[in-house]
């Protein structure tokens, strides 16, 4: 029983639980811009999975890690913009739209891993992001070590957090998103243009996915392997709900719910087999469905969101 | 740009647009087999000659679209009051499992008793496993998107843990299977020798008889009011809450059937790919059928030869079967477009 209390003050079971939590950070600021504009984005599950792989791909063909990045940001507004199209001027259904860019974005990254290795058996390895210490800093007991010993794009996320909410808080963009979420006509009535922001925001949002997925090939794993992405987008969804649709409250959740998941990894060990090991599997989605059942009476969604806006309409 | 209404869409409106969407779509698919070095003239001919083109293909379709028809008859009555049921995944293993349960001679009943039984269970299982959600949805407001879509991992595990414990086969080498069915708990086979089932005609029926209900029924008119506007249907003095439980209770087990259909008729016991993504392929053949119970058998069969036909297509051509998958999600999107243009017009200023 000691044991599995003394994981929480080792500074690897903090190391661990800010790694897992970083691909969800990305990811959950993707969704949140996309829920702010008034845009439900269900393609996330697919974007991180094309983000994933597109990353990983343009490093393994000889790419810069950071090129990497960029092409799999690119790749998830590539998809951000196909989901926009069809939700924002066309107001098709958000769910069904965003179940179809899931499909879509999943079976096209199967379908071109399959074409560019076909014969590969074990998934081919690239040399992913190194921790970089961050001097004096990383030098601070667990805290220190936890935050400010990973990878270049760990720190990337947090950065992500601090920039989304500044913008949404503190620019005229910002507020122009928010109110494209909230009351469309009155963004319309300051002469700006709903459908633009709206497909900006999910092409902003669906590159943040991307890059969330890409975490996972480039810095957390350095393969791409089928089925990876394993739900993370969903419980994404989760946490923006869990978060009340406010960038620090989210990246509090993703971390806690990563802690969870750390701690989850840890106490298999720990009790040694005689719990089936499905059953900690089980403890994320699980916690999700928690905590949205939590929260769920006093969310208040953005008064627009999955409300299509048609121009000059009431 | 605007959308316009549009009065009563002309006949060649209601032709052109969903074979638009078709077109499309296979256009799409032609370049990524382009991508592929391949010649899309040829590998669609092999997908075609794949679905359709011998005795084998045909029935081998007709047997892929039986748990696609269930399926996407349980997204289809969901959808249409807007119970966004995107779990039919973790719904069909529900089923199997209740199947497998049973069905190894835990009751040694006469088939005629016996494969009643198995049904009644393995609807109860998939309802009971929508009905948490839908609990969820209606009493505390929890969207039902997310519960739905997370359930699926989690059964997914529940799966795998009950294959590597009480129901593992003893006899199956550490393969995390269960044991077989016993023979008075099988479907038949429609013909002697042949893969295609009794599981299709079970299919067809439920299709029938979901058309009657969502039709000719008190339910199916309040299901499809709730769909249309939930504050006017409640204003008209429907229940709402009832009418999502009972639509919850209809979608899961319908989608369970899938999991008993396979189970019982085609592999004769439980795996972990036992379905690969049939509770989401239910959602496009839904749509194609533009949510028509009867719609969905055409649209259930026509995914099936996607599938069949690709498979087959992969083998002699070299192009990646997940082809499928891609032209079947194109699919998707093109058709719902194409269903929104008949119904609106885009006017450019």
């Amino acid at each position: 029983m000691m044991e599995a209390f003394e994981i929480l003050f080792t500074a690897s079971f903090w190391v661990a639980a800010i790694r897992i939590a970083s691909p969800l950070i990305f990811a959950t600021m993707g969704e949140l811009i996309c829920e702010r504009a008034g845009v439900l984005n269900l393609g996330i599950e697919g974007i991180m999975a094309a983000g994933a792989f597109a990353g990983w791909f343009t490093v393994y063909s000889g790419g810069d890690l950071w090129t990497g990045v960029a092409v799999a940001a690119a790749t998830g507004a590539a998809f951000g913009l196909l989901h926009a199209t069809l939700t924002v001027p066309l107001g098709l259904s958000q769910h069904v739209v965003g179940i179809g860019v899931t499909l879509l974005a999943t079976s096209i990254t199967y379908f071109t891993y399959r074409l560019a290795l076909p014969t590969v058996t074990s998934p081919p390895k690239i040399e992913p992001f190194q921790p970089l210490p961050i001097p004096v800093l990383s030098d601070i007991p667990i805290l220190g070590e936890a935050l400010f010993s990973q990878t270049p794009l760990t720190y990337l996320a947090f950065v992500t957090v601090a920039v989304v909410g500044w913008g949404l808080y503190r620019t005229p963009l910002g507020l122009a998103v928010r109110a494209a979420g909230e009351n469309p006509a009155a963004v319309e009535a300051q002469g700006l243009s709903v459908t633009a922001i709206r497909i900006g925001a999910v092409m902003a949002g669906s590159a943040l996915m991307a890059i969330g997925g890409a975490f996972l090939t480039m810095s957390a794993f350095n393969s791409f392997f089928f089925e990876m992405i394993n739900g993370r987008g969903w419980i994404c969804i989760a946490l923006v709900v869990f978060g009340s649709w406010r960038p620090g409250k989210a990246l509090l959740g993703a971390i806690l719910f990563a802690a969870f998941d750390a701690y989850q990894i840890r106490l298999q060990q720990v009790t040694g087999g005689v719990v089936p090991y499905q059953l900690f599997l089980m403890l994320p989605y699980v916690l999700s469905i928690l905590a949205l059942v939590l929260v769920a009476r006093r969310a208040t969604y953005p008064k627009a969101l999955m409300v299509p806006y048609q121009k000059g309409e009431r | 740009m605007r959308l316009e209404p549009r009065p009563a869409p002309g006949m060649a409106t209601l032709v052109l647009l969903p074979l638009g969407a078709i077109l499309v779509t296979v256009l799409a698919a032609s370049l990524l087999v382009l991508a592929a070095g391949a010649s899309p003239l040829s590998v669609f001919g092999l997908v075609l000659k794949g679905a359709a083109g011998t005795q084998f293909a045909l029935l081998e379709t007709l047997t892929r679209a039986t748990p696609l028809i269930f399926t996407g008859l349980a997204i289809a009555v969901a959808f249409r009051a807007k119970l966004w049921n995107i779990g039919a995944e973790a719904q069909l293993y529900a089923g199997a499992v209740a199947t497998v349960v049973l069905g190894t001679g835990a009751l040694p009943l006469p088939a005629p008793i016996l494969v009643p039984l198995l049904m009644i269970a393995a609807v109860s299982a998939g309802a009971l496993l929508l009905l948490g959600p839908a609990i969820l949805k209606t009493r505390f407001g929890v969207d039902e998107v997310v519960t739905t879509l997370l359930l699926n991992f989690i059964m997914l595990l529940f799966v795998s843990m009950l294959l590597e414990g009480v129901l593992k086969d003893p006899m199956g080498l550490g393969w995390p299977q269960s044991q077989k069915l016993i023979a008075e708990a099988r479907l038949p086979r429609i013909i002697t020798g042949k893969r295609l089932h009794y599981g299709f005609v079970v299919a067809v029926f439920s299709a029938i008889v979901v058309w009657i209900i969502m039709k000719k029924t008190a339910l199916g008119y309040e299901m499809r009011a709730v769909g249309h506007n939930p504050t006017a249907a409640r204003f008209a003095g429907i229940p709402v809450n009832g009418v999502l439980l009972k639509t919850a209770i209809l979608s899961g087990g319908l989608a369970a059937l899938a999991g008993f259909s396979e189970v019982a008729g085609l592999k004769g016991n439980l795996t972990l790919d036992l379905s690969p993504g049939f509770g989401y392929s239910g959602i496009v053949v839904a749509m194609l059928a533009m949510l028509n119970p009867l719609g969905v058998v055409a649209a259930a069969i026509f995914v099936a030869g996607i599938f069949v036909g690709a498979d087959a297509m992969s083998r002699t051509a070299g192009v990646p079967s997940y082809i499928a998958n891609v032209m079947v999600a194109t699919a998707l999107l093109t058709m719902v477009t194409a269903i929104m243009l008949t119904r609106f017009k885009v006017r450019w200023r």
